[in-house]
């Protein structure tokens, strides 16, 4: 069946890096100590998840790598671990391991397959239940197993050998897409094929109908290996009245003509074997089919044999089994097998080390049987030798958030809830317009009441789909968030810090675009956060704090912005070391009396500042701090410092929630109309000439009750003719942006209006002071002031003229 | 027969239009649409050259005044003047940008190897915006290289003001 | 008459892939993405058959097929589990259950399609 698979394909990459996501935050929640079976649970069916999904599209190795991982899980949901930091951190390699395979196999690109076999080899140390060589150990780059490859005694080999096929079939395990098991299984029953046909007896047990199980079914399934003859046995037949339509009373002696291997006839009865008593004879048996099928075995020895290699690279090759008690043992089984059929029921039968040995899921403790006794020398590596490696790589060199990338992630999952909302907005669109079709058709004045209604409920109508359109685009910061609880994991742990982090008000939504681009800065700041705010525990002890550093990361919404604060409780600013850095480099000249402490948190923000020297006892904390700043900038928002020596750092970032659409303050300077975020405003006045101040003979500062805000009178900046410069005939505007506050001196304030965001720098260029433009209603244009922008031009302009330049 | 030949031969369709006494010509694939003159939205930090933005259906859009890019007098914004809308390439992007004539003149065909390389004026206006003088009907036409116009000088600049302002 | 088939798997890309094939063989197709979700839909409308995956949140497989078998109208309809365990104890647990069968992952569409045949005329 022809299937086109690629939106599958791309599905099953969207949902395996969500399940990456689950896996990886389940997993940083798992407390050391006793095993939380919810969260285990859930990491488990994660892992099931991506390895059932990468079967669909045989990605063996991923299929592998999961499967072993799933094992060890399902060793610890079944309580047979502890959650140790070793078993946690082994873990979130995984998957790591398993995030680069997926990228990998999604953009077609090579992984690092040392890595794999590495993690892969550690996740195997702890598994109390020896892995089963798969198929996928054949596929494994033979570059990735150990060169010490286990020199076994071809003896050894096959017991080995038989032992999976023993286990197998005395299982009743008869289903070739067993996967790890396929080869074997076949070669084994078909010791028995390619004769006439089989002459099968077949008794149901009376509830097998209650299965779903119908006998014709199977017999229908019969017919298509080749000529079937069936008689039916009613022996058992109770008298009519008696019968109860539910149980089967008949059985059948089946005749099939046909060379089709007894694997395929078992097939077909696999589902009811235990619900039957069932025996499959061959019509005759050809002496040299036994001798024939011993040839394929080398072969097949040999593609198990890689698995064994990699298996146990890093540790002694002793997974192997000891080989005296399995070499006889499944034999035992396997004749039993043939003996009683629908009977047998391996795991009561089986000793547990060969259960041990080929079950890929670790066996139930039964209360008679103790825990395997495996060979000392079998047991996982100790957890300090697995503790080292991985610190060795970056832990954060893993494509993670990859699925935030802007620019990769072109799809967004909405939630069925926000477009019912959307159809059902779309559906009130529908009927308005019909009104005002109605209406429009034999219009006359007595119907201008209903016209203007109509008209209203459109405007209603068009802002409530406007903003339903809009929320579509919003994703919770979660999205963000969710990435830091394993960077700050990794980097505490590089760092030697201790480091706990608090994640509140997650569900804050934003949107997708300004999430987006705000990754990388609230990576930046968290890891400047955990580098050089929080300090290491001997130092916190000394400064009379809890060894425990917090870090804080808070979202909110505040009338239309987010606000998202990372606040840690570490080390501050170190203002003293800022100034003299900034002497140093020319940012400041000496003794500059205009230097606030809000000044100097400012530097930091420089490109180039503290990039040469230490603030603090580690590296400049002001790295990167400009790029920081021009991101947040260019999705129109501001950020700012708080901090005091001893006591942490808080950065505050307040971003607009959508970059289309601003409510806006339409302000008349002129014949100019501008337009102000209604959300930087925060208050209009009229001025009191008594309240005008002068410094320095130029510049104007209005008292603004205990502090002095300067002001700007925009015709001047804009270099246009106002209506009048009096100052007491016009409006100052008080506004804040970037944590300053400045006055703007305007004609007049005009409408207030919700505008959607033309750009400008798609035909043009970025003008400073200017955000953007706006259509309105006229069909004239009107720029958006950028308030941060106009305050920065301001202050450089009088820092020019007067104190002098700060950069 | 080579390439060069090749091109040679083909004719472009140049738009000329009159700027104080000059004709200049540009490519007239390169224009969008010639429209009258509207009220423009000024640009504050800008050249004084830059006259401002309009809304042309929904994108705004600079408009220019090519007289005082080359230092010509102003002249003043009437019903009569002339808005030629080009596109305009810089970096593999389209940018549609308005500009300010004193009236479209005509249209010619010109031969790839009519177009001269402009001698050194050293007056009106710069010669690296010129792509080369072309004879058409006894007239000199200057053909402009508005790629470079309107985007390397008028971007530069402004980008010089940006930096002097961060 | 077409057989109307329930699947129940909380990954996205099993139940497409499931889906799609049976659709493509002209079965009706309902999709419930955990157990509980799987049981109510089962209740509301009688299915030809239940196809469910193990690991579920909510309402495993093993108690979705436990729970199907207690509603009369479910008694002998069949109901297969998807599952990537070939473990003789697992399959036990599902015939204990009251699963019809089981359908090993990964399958490939002919696999399915034949495993759904055996179970519905």
């Amino acid at each position: 069946m022809a299937i086109d698979m690629t939106e599958v394909r791309q599905l099953f990459f969207e949902e395996s890096l969500e399940n990456l996501d689950i896996m990886e935050s389940n997993l940083l929640d798992l407390g050391i100590g006793a095993v939380d079976r919810e969260l285990v649970n859930s990491i488990f069916r994660a892992a099931h998840s991506i390895k059932g999904g990468a079967g669909i599209f045989k990605f063996e190795e991923i299929i592998h790598f999961a499967h072993t991982a799933e094992t060890l899980l399902d060793e610890m949901r079944r309580g047979e671990h502890l959650v140790t930091q070793p078993i946690i951190d082994v873990l979130l390699r995984a998957v790591d391991v398993m995030r680069m395979l997926l990228t990998a196999l999604k953009e077609n690109t090579d992984y690092d397959a040392q890595l794999v076999t590495e993690c892969q080899n550690q996740l195997t140390s702890f598994l109390k239940t020896p892995m089963e060589g798969g198929p996928v150990g054949g596929t494994l780059p033979s570059k990735s197993t150990s060169p010490a490859t286990p020199a076994l005694p071809p003896e050894a080999q096959s017991a080995v050998k038989k032992t999976q096929i023993g286990g197998s079939s005395a299982t009743i395990e008869t289903v070739p897409a067993a996967g790890t098991a396929e080869g074997e299984t076949e070669a084994d029953s078909d010791l028995e094929a390619a004769g006439e046909g089989w002459q099968i007896d077949f008794k149901p047990h009376p509830g097998m109908l209650k299965t779903g199980n119908d006998p014709i079914n199977l017999f229908r399934e019969l017919a298509n290996l080749g000529a079937l003859e069936v008689k039916a046995n009613i022996d058992q037949l109770p008298a009519f009245r008696d019968i109860d339509p539910q149980i089967c009373y008949i059985r059948w002696e089946l005749t099939l003509h046909t060379n089709a291997p007894r694997t395929s006839i078992e097939e077909i009865f696999e589902w009811v074997e235990s619900d039957c008593d069932l025996q499959i004879r061959p019509l005759q048996l050809p002496e040299y089919a036994q001798i024939t099928e011993e040839l394929p075995k080398p072969e097949l020895n040999a593609t198990v044999e890689p698995t064994w290699e990699s298996a146990s690279s890093d540790s002694p090759p002793t997974n192997l089994l000891p080989p005296t008690p399995t070499s006889s043992i499944p034999r035992e089984v396997a004749n039993r097998e043939v003996a009683q059929v629908a009977t047998a029921t391996l795991p009561e039968l089986a000793p547990e080390s060969v259960v041990n040995m080929t079950s890929p899921v670790p066996q139930r403790a039964s209360p008679n049987v103790p825990p395997p006794q495996v060979p000392d020398n079998t047991l996982p590596t100790p957890p300090e030798a697995t503790l080292e490696s991985p610190h060795g790589q970056d832990p954060h060199s893993h494509p993670r958030g990859s699925n935030t990338q802007p620019g990769e992630a072109n799809s967004i999952r909405v939630s069925i809830d926000k477009i019912d909302h959307l159809i059902n907005l779309v559906g009130e669109l529908v009927i308005t317009q019909s009104m005002l079709d109605q209406v429009g058709e034999h219009f006359d004045q007595s119907r201008l009441s209903q016209l203007r209604d109509g008209l209203a409920q459109l405007e209603r109508n068009t802002r409530e789909l406007q903003e339903s359109v809009m929320r579509i685009r919003m994703l919770p910061i979660s999205y963000s968030f969710n990435r830091f609880p394993r960077l700050v994991h990794d980097l505490s742990v590089q760092l030697g810090k201790k480091v706990e982090l608090k994640l509140s008000g997650v569900h804050t939504e934003l949107d997708k675009t300004v999430l987006e681009k705000m990754s990388d800065p609230l990576v930046h700041l968290v890891r400047n956060a955990l580098d050089h705010g929080i300090e290491i525990p001997e130092k916190r002890r000394q400064a009379g704090k809890s060894e425990t550093g917090i870090l804080h990361l808070h979202a909110y919404h505040q009338g239309g912005n987010i606000i998202i604060q990372i606040s840690d409780d570490g080390a501050g600013f170190d203002l003293d070391k800022i100034r003299a850095k900034a002497v140093k480099q020319g940012f400041l000249s000496k003794d500059d009396p205009l230097v606030d402490e809000q000044q100097l948190h400012e530097l930091v923000f420089l490109p180039g500042f503290s990039t040469a020297e230490q603030v603090n006892d580690l590296s400049g904390r002001g790295v990167g701090m400009d790029v920081v700043r021009r991101n947040i900038r260019s999705l129109g928002g501001m950020i700012d410092i708080q901090s005091k020596k001893n006591q942490g750092t808080t950065f505050r970032i307040r971003l607009p929630l959508t970059l289309a659409i601003l409510d806006g303050q339409l302000v008349r300077v002129g014949q100019e109309i501008y337009i102000l975020s209604l959300l930087s405003i925060i208050e209009s006045l009229r001025i009191k000439p008594q309240l005008v101040n002068s410094l320095a003979g130029k510049a104007e500062v209005y008292r603004l009750r205990d502090e002095y805000v300067p002001i700007l009178r925009l015709y001047e900046l804009f270099d246009i003719a106002p209506s009048t410069s009096q100052l007491d005939q016009g409006l100052l505007v008080i506004v804040e942006g970037d944590g300053q506050k400045i006055g703007l001196f305007v004609d007049e304030l005009l409408s207030q209006q919700q505008i959607v965001i033309k750009s400008l720098d798609s035909n043009f260029k970025k003008i400073q002071g200017i955000s953007g433009a706006t259509i309105l209603g006229d069909g004239s244009v009107a720029l958006i002031l950028d308030v941060a922008g106009l305050i920065q031009w301001f202050h450089h302009g009088r820092k020019t003229a007067g104190v002098g330049r700060m950069s | 027969m080579n390439n060069d030949t090749m091109t040679n031969r083909v004719a472009n369709k140049y738009l000329t239009f009159v700027l104080a006494t000059e004709e200049y010509a540009v490519d007239i694939l390169r224009v969008q649409e010639i429209k009258g003159w509207s009220k423009v939205t000024k640009m504050p930090n800008t050249p004084h050259y830059i006259c401002g933005v309009i809304n042309l259906r929904g994108t705004i859009v600079p408009i220019i005044d090519l007289r005082l890019r080359f230092g010509l007098d102003r002249l003043e914004y009437g019903p009569m003047t002339v808005v030629v809308v080009v596109k305009v390439l810089s970096n593999g992007k389209e940018r549609i940008m308005g500009v300010v004539v004193d009236a479209v003149s005509d249209v010619y065909d010109v031969m790839e190897n009519e177009i001269k390389p402009p001698p050194d004026f050293g007056t009106v206006i710069s010669i690296e915006f010129v792509k080369g003088l072309a004879t058409v009907e006894e007239k000199m036409v200057i053909v402009l290289d508005i790629d470079y116009l309107l985007n390397s000088q008028e971007l530069a600049v402004m980008e010089q003001r940006m930096g002097d302002g961060g | 008459m077409t057989s109307n088939i329930l699947i129940s798997d909380d990954s996205v890309s099993m139940r497409q892939m499931l889906k799609f094939t049976l659709t493509q063989a002209h079965y009706q197709v309902a999709e419930a993405d955990n157990g509980l979700a799987a049981l109510a839909q089962a209740k509301q409308q009688p299915f030809d058959l239940v196809i469910t995956d193990v690991n579920m949140p909510k309402l495993d497989g093993l108690s979705l097929v436990r729970e199907l078998r207690t509603l009369p109208e479910y008694e002998f309809k069949p109901i297969l589990l998807l599952t990537t365990e070939s473990n003789p104890q697992k399959k036990q647990e599902a015939k204990e259950a009251g699963a019809t069968g089981w359908i090993l992952k990964p399958f490939d569409p002919d696999k399915l399609l034949a495993a759904v045949r055996k179970v519905l005329r």
